[in-house]
Protein backbone atom coordinates (compact mmCIF):
# COMPACT_ATOMS: atom_id res chain seq x y z
CA UNK A 1 0.00 0.00 0.00
CA UNK A 2 1.47 3.31 -1.01
CA UNK A 3 2.11 6.14 1.39
CA UNK A 4 0.67 9.54 0.70
CA UNK A 5 2.44 12.87 0.93
CA UNK A 6 0.55 15.33 3.09
CA UNK A 7 1.13 18.96 3.90
CA UNK A 8 -0.80 21.03 6.41
CA UNK A 9 -0.51 23.88 8.85
CA UNK A 10 -0.61 22.88 12.50
CA UNK A 11 -0.63 25.66 15.10
CA UNK A 12 0.71 28.03 12.46
CA UNK A 13 3.62 25.76 11.53
CA UNK A 14 3.87 24.04 8.13
CA UNK A 15 4.12 20.28 8.46
CA UNK A 16 4.93 17.79 5.70
CA UNK A 17 4.98 14.03 6.04
CA UNK A 18 4.59 10.70 4.28
CA UNK A 19 1.75 8.80 5.90
CA UNK A 20 -0.04 5.52 5.52
CA UNK A 21 -3.58 6.35 4.39
CA UNK A 22 -5.02 4.51 7.40
CA UNK A 23 -3.27 6.84 9.86
CA UNK A 24 -5.85 8.65 11.94
CA UNK A 25 -5.29 12.36 12.54
CA UNK A 26 -5.10 11.86 16.31
CA UNK A 27 -2.32 9.27 15.96
CA UNK A 28 -0.44 11.53 13.57
CA UNK A 29 -0.64 14.46 16.01
CA UNK A 30 0.34 12.45 19.05
CA UNK A 31 2.81 9.91 17.74
CA UNK A 32 4.43 11.51 14.71
CA UNK A 33 4.40 15.13 15.85
CA UNK A 34 4.55 14.60 19.62
CA UNK A 35 1.54 16.84 20.18
CA UNK A 36 0.12 14.76 23.03
CA UNK A 37 -2.25 17.44 24.31
CA UNK A 38 -4.96 16.01 22.05
CA UNK A 39 -6.27 12.98 23.90
CA UNK A 40 -7.75 9.66 22.85
CA UNK A 41 -10.73 8.95 25.07
CA UNK A 42 -13.37 6.56 23.77
CA UNK A 43 -11.80 6.10 20.31
CA UNK A 44 -15.35 5.73 18.94
CA UNK A 45 -16.25 9.40 18.14
CA UNK A 46 -18.46 9.81 21.20
CA UNK A 47 -16.40 11.54 23.90
CA UNK A 48 -14.79 14.51 22.15
CA UNK A 49 -11.45 14.30 24.02
CA UNK A 50 -9.70 14.24 20.62
CA UNK A 51 -11.41 17.42 19.34
CA UNK A 52 -9.23 19.77 17.30
CA UNK A 53 -10.03 22.76 15.13
CA UNK A 54 -9.71 22.01 11.40
CA UNK A 55 -10.47 24.68 8.78
CA UNK A 56 -12.66 26.49 11.33
CA UNK A 57 -14.63 23.40 12.28
CA UNK A 58 -14.47 21.34 15.47
CA UNK A 59 -13.69 17.77 14.48
CA UNK A 60 -13.03 14.51 16.28
CA UNK A 61 -9.50 13.63 15.22
CA UNK A 62 -10.04 9.93 16.04
CA UNK A 63 -12.56 9.74 13.20
CA UNK A 64 -10.60 11.40 10.44
CA UNK A 65 -7.71 10.11 8.35
CA UNK A 66 -4.72 12.46 8.04
CA UNK A 67 -5.05 12.21 4.27
CA UNK A 68 -8.49 13.84 4.59
CA UNK A 69 -6.82 16.76 6.36
CA UNK A 70 -4.30 17.30 3.57
CA UNK A 71 -3.95 21.05 2.99
CA UNK A 72 -5.91 21.96 6.11
CA UNK A 73 -5.20 24.51 8.83
CA UNK A 74 -5.33 22.75 12.19
CA UNK A 75 -5.28 24.19 15.69
CA UNK A 76 -4.66 21.99 18.73
CA UNK A 77 -4.50 22.78 22.44
CA UNK A 78 -0.74 23.39 22.07
CA UNK A 79 -1.53 26.35 19.82
CA UNK A 80 -3.86 28.12 22.24
CA UNK A 81 -1.51 29.90 24.66
CA UNK A 82 0.54 32.87 23.41
CA UNK A 83 4.21 32.18 22.55
CA UNK A 84 5.26 33.87 25.81
CA UNK A 85 3.14 31.38 27.78
CA UNK A 86 0.22 33.71 28.50
CA UNK A 87 -2.83 31.48 28.70
CA UNK A 88 -5.71 31.79 26.26
CA UNK A 89 -8.88 33.20 27.82
CA UNK A 90 -10.42 29.72 27.77
CA UNK A 91 -7.42 28.17 29.52
CA UNK A 92 -7.54 30.95 32.11
CA UNK A 93 -11.27 30.42 32.50
CA UNK A 94 -10.89 26.68 33.14
CA UNK A 95 -8.24 27.44 35.75
CA UNK A 96 -10.12 30.24 37.49
CA UNK A 97 -13.51 28.53 37.53
CA UNK A 98 -12.30 25.00 38.37
CA UNK A 99 -13.45 23.74 34.97
CA UNK A 100 -11.39 20.58 35.31
CA UNK A 101 -10.71 17.87 37.83
CA UNK A 102 -8.81 14.99 36.21
CA UNK A 103 -8.23 17.12 33.12
CA UNK A 104 -8.58 14.36 30.56
CA UNK A 105 -11.45 15.98 28.64
CA UNK A 106 -10.06 19.51 28.97
CA UNK A 107 -8.12 19.88 25.69
CA UNK A 108 -11.16 18.71 23.72
CA UNK A 109 -13.48 20.92 25.76
CA UNK A 110 -11.29 23.96 25.17
CA UNK A 111 -10.91 23.34 21.44
CA UNK A 112 -14.68 22.88 21.06
CA UNK A 113 -15.42 25.95 23.19
CA UNK A 114 -12.95 27.93 21.08
CA UNK A 115 -14.95 27.30 17.89
CA UNK A 116 -18.24 27.82 19.73
CA UNK A 117 -17.15 31.28 20.90
CA UNK A 118 -15.86 32.18 17.43
CA UNK A 119 -19.31 31.39 16.00
CA UNK A 120 -21.30 32.76 18.91
CA UNK A 121 -19.26 35.21 21.03
CA UNK A 122 -21.95 35.62 23.66
CA UNK A 123 -23.70 32.28 24.10
CA UNK A 124 -26.45 31.59 26.61
CA UNK A 125 -26.00 28.75 29.09
CA UNK A 126 -28.25 26.55 26.93
CA UNK A 127 -26.20 27.36 23.83
CA UNK A 128 -23.01 26.46 25.68
CA UNK A 129 -24.49 23.18 26.88
CA UNK A 130 -25.69 22.17 23.41
CA UNK A 131 -22.45 23.49 21.92
CA UNK A 132 -20.37 21.12 24.06
CA UNK A 133 -22.83 18.24 23.84
CA UNK A 134 -20.28 16.22 21.85
CA UNK A 135 -17.75 16.38 24.70
CA UNK A 136 -18.05 14.15 27.73
CA UNK A 137 -16.69 14.97 31.18
CA UNK A 138 -17.00 12.31 33.88
CA UNK A 139 -15.75 14.47 36.78
CA UNK A 140 -17.27 17.92 36.93
CA UNK A 141 -20.96 17.54 36.14
CA UNK A 142 -20.32 20.30 33.55
CA UNK A 143 -21.39 23.11 35.90
CA UNK A 144 -17.92 24.61 36.19
CA UNK A 145 -17.12 23.93 32.54
CA UNK A 146 -20.08 26.13 31.58
CA UNK A 147 -18.82 28.82 33.98
CA UNK A 148 -15.30 28.54 32.53
CA UNK A 149 -16.63 29.17 29.04
CA UNK A 150 -18.75 32.08 30.28
CA UNK A 151 -15.64 33.49 31.98
CA UNK A 152 -13.70 33.22 28.73
CA UNK A 153 -16.52 34.78 26.70
CA UNK A 154 -16.62 37.75 29.09
CA UNK A 155 -12.85 38.15 28.93
CA UNK A 156 -12.74 37.97 25.13
CA UNK A 157 -15.63 40.46 24.92
CA UNK A 158 -13.86 42.78 27.36
CA UNK A 159 -16.64 42.79 29.94
CA UNK A 160 -16.40 41.80 33.62
CA UNK A 161 -17.41 38.21 34.35
CA UNK A 162 -20.41 37.91 36.61
CA UNK A 163 -21.38 34.55 37.96
CA UNK A 164 -25.08 33.88 37.53
CA UNK A 165 -27.03 33.56 40.79
CA UNK A 166 -27.69 29.92 41.63
CA UNK B 1 -7.98 1.24 17.08
CA UNK B 2 -6.28 1.15 13.70
CA UNK B 3 -8.13 0.23 10.51
CA UNK B 4 -6.83 -2.30 8.00
CA UNK B 5 -4.62 -0.97 5.22
CA UNK B 6 -6.17 0.61 2.16
CA UNK B 7 -5.24 2.70 -0.85
CA UNK B 8 -6.50 6.27 -0.85
CA UNK B 9 -7.88 7.96 -3.96
CA UNK B 10 -8.98 11.55 -4.24
CA UNK B 11 -10.61 12.22 -7.60
CA UNK B 12 -11.63 15.75 -8.54
CA UNK B 13 -14.63 14.94 -10.74
CA UNK B 14 -17.65 12.66 -10.53
CA UNK B 15 -16.56 11.08 -13.81
CA UNK B 16 -13.16 10.15 -12.39
CA UNK B 17 -14.70 8.86 -9.17
CA UNK B 18 -17.13 6.63 -11.04
CA UNK B 19 -14.34 5.35 -13.29
CA UNK B 20 -12.27 4.50 -10.21
CA UNK B 21 -15.13 2.64 -8.55
CA UNK B 22 -15.80 0.69 -11.74
CA UNK B 23 -12.14 -0.18 -12.14
CA UNK B 24 -11.48 -1.12 -8.50
CA UNK B 25 -14.62 -3.20 -8.12
CA UNK B 26 -16.20 -4.50 -4.95
CA UNK B 27 -13.23 -3.73 -2.69
CA UNK B 28 -13.64 0.03 -3.17
CA UNK B 29 -15.90 2.25 -1.10
CA UNK B 30 -16.76 5.92 -1.60
CA UNK B 31 -15.83 8.09 1.40
CA UNK B 32 -17.93 11.15 2.29
CA UNK B 33 -17.70 12.52 5.85
CA UNK B 34 -16.62 9.11 7.06
CA UNK B 35 -18.52 9.21 10.35
CA UNK B 36 -20.33 5.95 9.59
CA UNK B 37 -17.55 4.26 7.62
CA UNK B 38 -14.44 5.10 9.68
CA UNK B 39 -15.85 3.72 12.98
CA UNK B 40 -16.63 0.36 11.33
CA UNK B 41 -13.21 0.37 9.67
CA UNK B 42 -11.61 0.92 13.07
CA UNK B 43 -13.40 -2.09 14.52
CA UNK B 44 -12.61 -3.92 11.24
CA UNK B 45 -16.23 -4.76 10.58
CA UNK B 46 -15.34 -3.16 7.25
CA UNK B 47 -11.96 -3.41 5.56
CA UNK B 48 -12.23 -1.88 2.07
CA UNK B 49 -9.02 -2.10 0.08
CA UNK B 50 -9.66 1.24 -1.59
CA UNK B 51 -11.29 4.44 -0.39
CA UNK B 52 -12.45 6.91 -3.01
CA UNK B 53 -12.70 10.23 -1.15
CA UNK B 54 -15.38 12.48 -2.63
CA UNK B 55 -14.19 15.57 -0.72
CA UNK B 56 -12.18 16.87 -3.68
CA UNK B 57 -15.17 17.04 -6.02
CA UNK B 58 -16.45 20.60 -5.82
CA UNK B 59 -19.58 19.88 -7.89
CA UNK B 60 -20.94 17.76 -5.03
CA UNK B 61 -21.23 20.80 -2.76
CA UNK B 62 -23.96 23.37 -2.38
CA UNK B 63 -27.68 23.81 -1.82
CA UNK B 64 -29.71 25.30 -4.68
CA UNK B 65 -33.24 26.08 -5.69
CA UNK B 66 -34.12 24.75 -9.15
CA UNK B 67 -37.65 25.59 -10.27
CA UNK B 68 -39.96 23.28 -8.30
CA UNK B 69 -37.36 21.51 -6.18
CA UNK B 70 -34.39 21.99 -3.91
CA UNK B 71 -31.15 20.29 -4.96
CA UNK B 72 -28.71 19.45 -2.18
CA UNK B 73 -25.22 18.31 -3.20
CA UNK B 74 -24.30 14.96 -1.66
CA UNK B 75 -21.30 16.45 0.17
CA UNK B 76 -23.31 19.21 1.88
CA UNK B 77 -22.72 18.76 5.60
CA UNK B 78 -25.33 18.75 8.34
CA UNK B 79 -23.86 22.08 9.57
CA UNK B 80 -24.24 23.62 6.12
CA UNK B 81 -27.88 22.49 5.97
CA UNK B 82 -28.53 23.86 9.47
CA UNK B 83 -27.04 27.23 8.45
CA UNK B 84 -28.79 27.43 5.06
CA UNK B 85 -31.26 30.35 4.83
CA UNK B 86 -32.82 28.69 1.76
CA UNK B 87 -33.65 25.49 3.66
CA UNK B 88 -34.79 27.46 6.72
CA UNK B 89 -37.33 29.23 4.52
CA UNK B 90 -38.51 26.40 2.28
CA UNK B 91 -37.81 23.13 4.11
CA UNK B 92 -37.32 23.90 7.82
CA UNK B 93 -37.89 20.22 8.69
CA UNK B 94 -34.39 19.50 7.38
CA UNK B 95 -32.80 21.83 9.92
CA UNK B 96 -34.94 20.34 12.69
CA UNK B 97 -33.75 16.84 11.72
CA UNK B 98 -30.08 17.76 11.21
CA UNK B 99 -29.91 19.27 14.69
CA UNK B 100 -30.88 15.88 16.14
CA UNK B 101 -28.09 14.02 14.33
CA UNK B 102 -24.89 13.20 16.20
CA UNK B 103 -23.31 16.13 18.00
CA UNK B 104 -21.76 19.42 16.85
CA UNK B 105 -18.44 17.87 15.81
CA UNK B 106 -20.17 15.14 13.82
CA UNK B 107 -22.47 17.66 12.12
CA UNK B 108 -19.48 19.66 10.81
CA UNK B 109 -18.28 16.60 8.93
CA UNK B 110 -21.28 14.33 8.34
CA UNK B 111 -22.93 14.77 4.93
CA UNK B 112 -26.43 14.29 3.58
CA UNK B 113 -25.11 11.96 0.87
CA UNK B 114 -23.39 9.70 3.38
CA UNK B 115 -26.42 9.72 5.65
CA UNK B 116 -28.88 8.68 2.94
CA UNK B 117 -26.63 6.38 0.87
CA UNK B 118 -25.15 4.33 3.69
CA UNK B 119 -28.37 2.38 4.25
CA UNK B 120 -28.07 2.32 8.04
CA UNK B 121 -31.65 2.09 9.35
CA UNK B 122 -30.56 4.22 12.33
CA UNK B 123 -29.80 7.24 10.13
CA UNK B 124 -32.38 10.01 10.34
CA UNK B 125 -32.33 11.53 6.84
CA UNK B 126 -33.65 8.50 4.92
CA UNK B 127 -37.09 8.47 6.59
CA UNK B 128 -37.29 12.24 6.17
CA UNK B 129 -36.45 11.91 2.47
CA UNK B 130 -39.17 9.27 2.10
CA UNK B 131 -41.60 11.61 3.85
CA UNK B 132 -40.63 14.45 1.47
CA UNK B 133 -40.68 12.18 -1.63
CA UNK B 134 -37.09 13.11 -2.46
CA UNK B 135 -35.19 11.64 -5.39
CA UNK B 136 -31.54 10.60 -5.33
CA UNK B 137 -29.39 11.34 -8.36
CA UNK B 138 -26.95 8.51 -9.04
CA UNK B 139 -23.98 8.70 -11.41
CA UNK B 140 -22.48 5.47 -12.70
CA UNK B 141 -20.57 3.92 -15.53
CA UNK B 142 -23.70 3.85 -17.65
CA UNK B 143 -24.72 7.42 -17.02
CA UNK B 144 -27.14 9.11 -14.65
CA UNK B 145 -30.37 7.91 -13.12
CA UNK B 146 -32.76 9.01 -10.41
CA UNK B 147 -34.27 6.78 -7.76
CA UNK B 148 -37.03 7.84 -5.40
CA UNK B 149 -36.10 7.61 -1.73
CA UNK B 150 -39.26 5.55 -1.30
CA UNK B 151 -37.78 2.86 -3.60
CA UNK B 152 -34.12 3.13 -2.55
CA UNK B 153 -33.93 1.14 0.68
CA UNK B 154 -33.95 -2.64 0.22
CA UNK B 155 -32.64 -3.86 3.58
CA UNK B 156 -30.16 -2.94 6.29
CA UNK B 157 -27.14 -1.46 4.45
CA UNK B 158 -28.69 -2.65 1.20
CA UNK B 159 -29.82 0.03 -1.24
CA UNK B 160 -30.60 0.46 -4.93
CA UNK B 161 -27.16 2.05 -5.43
CA UNK B 162 -24.79 -0.12 -7.46
CA UNK B 163 -21.17 -0.52 -6.39
CA UNK B 164 -19.88 1.67 -9.20
CA UNK B 165 -22.43 4.42 -8.59
CA UNK B 166 -22.11 7.60 -6.58
CA UNK B 167 -25.05 9.39 -5.07
CA UNK B 168 -24.42 12.94 -6.27
CA UNK B 169 -27.49 14.93 -5.29
CA UNK B 170 -30.69 14.83 -3.26
CA UNK B 171 -33.65 16.49 -4.99
CA UNK B 172 -36.63 17.49 -2.89
CA UNK B 173 -39.93 18.82 -4.27
CA UNK B 174 -40.71 22.23 -2.77
CA UNK B 175 -43.65 21.79 -0.39
CA UNK B 176 -46.60 24.19 -0.36
CA UNK B 177 -46.28 27.36 1.71
CA UNK B 178 -48.03 27.06 5.05
CA UNK B 179 -47.34 23.36 5.43
CA UNK B 180 -46.89 21.91 8.90
CA UNK B 181 -43.82 19.87 9.67
CA UNK B 182 -42.08 18.06 12.50
CA UNK B 183 -39.32 15.55 13.07
CA UNK B 184 -39.77 13.90 16.44
CA UNK B 185 -36.92 11.72 17.67
CA UNK B 186 -36.90 9.74 20.88
CA UNK B 187 -33.38 9.06 22.11
CA UNK B 188 -31.77 8.77 25.49
CA UNK B 189 -28.88 11.17 24.98
CA UNK B 190 -27.01 13.28 22.46
CA UNK B 191 -25.44 11.24 19.69
CA UNK B 192 -27.74 8.24 20.05
CA UNK B 193 -29.65 6.64 17.25
CA UNK B 194 -33.40 6.90 17.62
CA UNK B 195 -35.36 4.47 19.79
CA UNK B 196 -38.02 5.55 17.30
CA UNK B 197 -38.49 8.71 15.24
CA UNK B 198 -41.12 10.15 12.92
CA UNK B 199 -41.07 12.76 10.17
CA UNK B 200 -44.43 14.36 9.44
CA UNK B 201 -45.57 16.83 6.75
CA UNK B 202 -49.16 18.14 6.71
CA UNK B 203 -51.16 20.45 4.46
CA UNK B 204 -54.56 21.90 5.27
CA UNK B 205 -57.37 23.60 3.38
CA UNK B 206 -60.13 25.27 5.42
CA UNK B 207 -59.24 23.31 8.54
CA UNK B 208 -59.23 19.92 6.79
CA UNK B 209 -56.04 17.99 6.15
CA UNK B 210 -55.68 17.65 2.38
CA UNK B 211 -52.26 15.98 2.22
CA UNK B 212 -50.04 14.17 4.71
CA UNK B 213 -46.83 12.17 4.61
CA UNK B 214 -45.09 10.24 7.38
CA UNK B 215 -41.65 8.59 7.52
CA UNK B 216 -40.32 6.37 10.32
CA UNK B 217 -36.70 5.94 11.47
CA UNK B 218 -34.99 2.91 13.01
CA UNK B 219 -38.03 0.72 13.62
CA UNK B 220 -37.36 -1.85 10.87
CA UNK B 221 -34.50 -3.04 8.64
CA UNK B 222 -35.13 -0.03 6.44
CA UNK B 223 -36.61 3.41 6.98
CA UNK B 224 -40.37 3.24 6.42
CA UNK B 225 -42.85 5.37 4.52
CA UNK B 226 -46.04 5.04 6.56
CA UNK B 227 -48.59 5.41 3.79
CA UNK B 228 -51.61 4.06 5.69
CA UNK B 229 -50.82 6.22 8.72
CA UNK B 230 -50.80 9.35 6.53
CA UNK B 231 -54.04 8.27 4.84
CA UNK B 232 -55.71 8.11 8.26
CA UNK B 233 -55.19 11.89 8.51
CA UNK B 234 -56.28 13.05 5.07
CA UNK B 235 -59.84 14.36 4.97
CA UNK B 236 -60.00 14.78 8.76
CA UNK B 237 -59.50 17.86 10.92
CA UNK B 238 -56.74 15.91 12.65
CA UNK B 239 -58.62 15.42 15.88
CA UNK B 240 -57.66 12.94 18.58
CA UNK B 241 -59.31 10.01 16.83
CA UNK B 242 -57.48 10.66 13.55
CA UNK B 243 -54.17 11.00 15.36
CA UNK B 244 -54.74 7.73 17.26
CA UNK B 245 -55.63 5.97 13.99
CA UNK B 246 -52.46 7.25 12.36
CA UNK B 247 -50.31 6.23 15.34
CA UNK B 248 -51.83 2.73 15.31
CA UNK B 249 -51.33 2.39 11.56
CA UNK B 250 -47.68 3.44 11.96
CA UNK B 251 -47.05 0.96 14.76
CA UNK B 252 -48.57 -1.81 12.65
CA UNK B 253 -45.88 -1.60 9.94
CA UNK B 254 -42.89 -1.55 12.30
CA UNK B 255 -40.62 -4.51 12.91
CA UNK B 256 -38.05 -3.18 15.36
CA UNK B 257 -35.16 -5.11 16.86
CA UNK B 258 -34.72 -5.41 20.60
CA UNK B 259 -31.54 -3.63 21.64
CA UNK B 260 -29.88 -1.86 24.53
CA UNK B 261 -32.43 0.93 24.28
CA UNK B 262 -35.39 -1.32 24.78
CA UNK B 263 -37.30 -4.40 23.68
CA UNK B 264 -39.09 -4.52 20.34
CA UNK B 265 -42.54 -4.02 21.93
CA UNK B 266 -41.36 -0.80 23.56
CA UNK B 267 -39.87 0.55 20.38
CA UNK B 268 -43.05 -0.26 18.46
CA UNK B 269 -45.12 1.59 21.06
CA UNK B 270 -42.70 4.54 20.98
CA UNK B 271 -43.17 4.73 17.21
CA UNK B 272 -46.82 5.56 17.86
CA UNK B 273 -45.80 8.10 20.50
CA UNK B 274 -43.35 9.89 18.19
CA UNK B 275 -45.91 9.87 15.37
CA UNK B 276 -48.54 11.42 17.65
CA UNK B 277 -46.15 14.09 18.93
CA UNK B 278 -44.92 14.90 15.42
CA UNK B 279 -48.47 15.23 14.07
CA UNK B 280 -49.47 17.50 16.95
CA UNK B 281 -46.45 19.74 16.46
CA UNK B 282 -46.86 19.80 12.66
CA UNK B 283 -50.51 20.79 13.09
CA UNK B 284 -49.56 23.68 15.38
CA UNK B 285 -47.13 24.95 12.76
CA UNK B 286 -49.44 24.58 9.77
CA UNK B 287 -51.69 27.25 8.34
CA UNK B 288 -55.00 25.51 8.88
Amino acid sequence: MSKVHVKMTINGREVEALVEPRTLLVHFLREQLGLTGTHIGCDTSHCGACTVDLNEMSVKSCTLFVVQANGAAILTIEGMAAPDGTLHALQEGFRQMHGLQCGYCTPGMIMRAHRLLKENPNPSEDEIRSGISGNLCRCTGYQNIVKSIQYAAAKINGVPYQEAAE
Amino acid sequence: MIPAKFEYHRPTSVQDAVALLAQLGEEARPLAGGHSLIPVMKTRLAAPEHLVDLAGISSLKGIRREQDHIAIGAMATQSEMIASPLLAEILPIIRETSLLIGDPQIRYVGTIGGNVANGDPGNDMPALMMCLDAEYQLAGRNGQRRVRARAFYLGAYDTARQNDEILTEVRIPIPAKGHGYAYEKLKRKVGDYAVAAAAVMLMFTNGTCRAASIGLTNVADTPLWAEAAARALVGTRIDRTAIANAANAAEAITNPASDGHGPAEYRRKMTGVTVRRAIERAKLRAEV
